[in-house]
């Protein structure tokens, strides 16, 4: 057993072998080494949050023609330990009319249920928190806390404009997990598995130029699910100040902004994951674990660069707008797609790679050129309703 | 191991606890509630008679996903209930909403 | 005392403490926050008793949806924020006995029958249990019939929750 070959196995073979020469019995060994385990892995998560900060505002200043954060330490990198500090040393309110344990609740379980998805995560193929077969629901139900988080913030806040916030976001939340599972289920067919691990595995090659479709409607659920600009609804800054955690100041609230950071993170990575080939980039990383884990960072920080990007760019759609193009696109479109990759999952030949993959492909691009024209003629028919009645009104004012 | 008997006893005093709320609370939506608990419990008894059984007939975790379903749909239609009710009569409370009574 | 007993032990004090909250607690959004509580213990026994499907379909399924539903329901019912008056009925000391009844008649009736107390036999390596539940919900000779029931009763209740609830001007 050696370490680059094995680390996770190799540290806790050697705790083992540390707590049994304290004479600790077997059992109380190997859960204390699990509770290691949560902690590091929790730690390291929240370290790498930190920096998320500065990554977060740097490119969000390139965006805007702007150089960031540049004055503490080069580049800017102590940056987000300024903003520690400053969140630290601010006052900590709790409104008058505040439900007091549900509001400190709210913030904890906020960033809890982003840390709890990377229990699943495998960072290599050997490096991985728990190798769930029912990974992919997993995703969901880590995202059913957070949707539950942020009723609590908003409930406990006893503020009209954090609720307003918390009911568009439920709203939003439950609508966009529909096309969300069902995006979920089309790597589980393509992989006849749920676990992370085996989708990884299985990407000989990469599902993004298998089903390219069900990558962009992952990535726009996610960003949905994330509540992150053009969906940003919950907090929506010029109609309801800042939403559910408008009460919120100080750590508390740093809380709620790291759990967003690491949450976009998080959904980059999970993209990678299900679409990106994971830690697998042409057999690098048969180097060793630990190079495999730095290629996942990558494509999770990849993932991620592109919802900033999605976030830097588009403006905010309308709340009836959103849950209308839910409801009336995304939803058909994902059960649409989820039938034919299982329809041509059982026509197309497994042995040969080369025809399974330009089948899919093309089943792909052909299912989003019908869309496209659907939504062409619909959008021309709208444009001459509206035309039509502008001329009458010209009319009528004549 | 864990015996069978201490799943069947917390799922027994988890279905008792769920009807006291039944019987006892005022509040229709509290009455929901612990008509889940009810739920609940029926779910671990058959979720643990599966374990405890043959695990490879699958009955038990069947009938645990119906009965997710059944109490999903109990729920829509409960709490659609309540407040269509709580929209005409301006309360929630069971023993107000007395018009089929004479 | 093994771990999984003690494991066990914890949950159940987890689920009944927290399921008596949520009958007698007076704040109705904390009897929902507490009904979470409860849900989340049961999760955690189906994954203590091998069926990690249904415990994560339980977070998802009743946490993520019928939970929130409830702290919908509370907050679209309610006119002041807080709950004035007692929760329970006058007659709320009957329907403990009931209760304790039922609990004494059940504990009375599974102590009389012979497995009451069996044990588990090891779970079979390499039994694939998400693998045979999904086989069995969809193949003719199990569950297929009460699985498409289940969908249409569900398509049902949520045209007839919609139907219900619509607010007509």
């Amino acid at each position: 057993m050696n370490f680059w070959n094995n680390p996770v196995q190799f540290i806790s073979q050697w705790l083992t072998g540390v707590f049994a020469g304290w004479g600790m019995a077997d059992w109380v060994a190997s859960l204390l080494i699990q509770l290691i385990g949560v902690v590091v892995l929790a730690s390291m998560m929240m370290v790498i949050d930190i920096f998320l900060v500065w990554v977060e505002r740097k490119v969000v200043a390139r965006f805007q023609d702007r150089l960031g954060p540049n004055r503490v330490g080069p580049f800017g990198l102590i940056q987000p330990f300024a903003d520690i500090i400053k969140l630290l040393i601010k006052e900590d309110i709790t409104p008058d009319g505040a439900d007091r344990v549900v509001y400190n609740l709210a913030p904890i379980m906020s960033l809890m249920s982003v840390l709890l998805l990377w229990a699943i995560v495998p960072l290599a193929p050997v490096i991985f928190g728990v190798d769930l077969n029912v990974g992919a629901l997993y995703i969901i139900a880590a995202g059913a806390i957070g949707t539950l988080s942020i009723i609590m913030a908003a409930w406990a806040s006893n503020n009209k404009y954090a609720l307003i916030g918390a009911f568009r976001q439920v709203a939003v939340l439950v609508s966009f997990e529909v096309p969300m599972i069902a995006t979920l289920l089309i790597p589980t067919i393509l992989a006849r598995s749920m676990g992370m691990n085996d989708i990884v595995q299985a990407q000989d090659v990469w599902y993004i130029l298998v089903v390219p479709l069900a990558a962009i409607i992952f990535m726009i659920t996610a960003i949905a699910e994330l509540g992150r600009t053009p969906f940003d609804l919950n907090e929506a800054e010029s109609e309801i100040v800042a939403g559910f955690h408008i009460e919120y100041t100080g750590m508390k609230f740093g809380l709620f902004y790291a759990g967003e950071l690491l949450h976009a993170f998080t959904f980059g990575g999970f993209w990678a994951i299900l679409f990106l080939g994971g830690y697998r980039l042409f057999g690098l990383e048969n180097l060793g674990p630990l190079v495999a884990a730095v290629i996942l960072f990558a494509k999770a920080l990849f993932g991620y660069w592109i919802i900033m990007w999605i976030k830097y760019t588009l403006l905010r759609i309308r709340i009836d707008h959103m849950l209308a193009f839910n409801w009336k696109f995304l939803t058909p479109l994902a059960f649409v797609l989820l039938m034919v990759v299982a329809l041509m999952n059982a026509i197309l030949p497994h042995n040969n790679m080369l025809v399974y993959v330009a089948g899919m492909l093309l089943s792909n691009i052909l299912l989003g050129w019908i869309v496209i024209e659907i939504l062409r003629v619909h959008s021309r028919r709208e444009r001459e309703r509206v035309e039509g009645k502008n001329q009458m009104i010209e009319v009528a004012h004549r | 191991m864990i015996p069978l008997s201490w799943y069947l006893i917390l799922s027994a005093a988890l279905f008792s606890i769920g009807l006291f709320g039944v019987l006892s609370r005022k509040n229709a939506v509290a009455i929901l509630l612990g008509v889940e608990l009810m739920l609940n419990a029926v779910n671990i008894n058959l979720v643990s008679f599966w374990r405890y059984g043959d695990v490879s007939m699958m009955a038990g975790q069947v009938f645990a996903i119906i009965v997710f379903a059944v109490a999903a749909a109990e729920v829509a239609v409960g709490l659609a209930l309540v407040i269509s009710v709580y929209r005409r009569l301006d309360t929630v409370i069971a023993d107000e909403i007395d018009m089929m009574k004479w | 005392m093994t771990l999984p007993q003690i494991f066990f032990l914890i949950t159940a004090f987890v689920i009944l403490g927290s399921a008596l909250m949520v009958v007698t607690t007076r704040n109705l959004i904390h009897a929902a926050l507490w009904l979470i509580v409860t849900l989340f213990g049961v999760a955690v026994l189906y994954a203590l008793l091998n069926a990690g499907f249904l415990a994560v379909v339980q977070v998802v399924v009743y946490i993520g949806a019928i939970a929130i539903l409830f702290i919908f329901a509370v907050m679209l019912t309610r006119k002041e924020m807080r709950d004035r008056g007692p929760q329970l009925n006058r007659g709320w000391w009957l329907s403990g006995v009931i209760a304790a009844l039922t609990f004494g008649g059940l504990f009375w009736l599974l102590q009389a029958w012979s497995g009451f107390s069996k044990t588990a036999a090891d779970f079979p390596s390499g039994f694939d249990a998400v693998g045979q539940l999904g086989n069995a919900l969809v193949s003719p000779q199990a569950f297929v019939l009460p699985f498409e029931v289940a969908s249409v009763l569900l398509l049902a209740a949520l045209v007839g929750a919609v139907y219900v609830a619509f607010n007509r001007k």
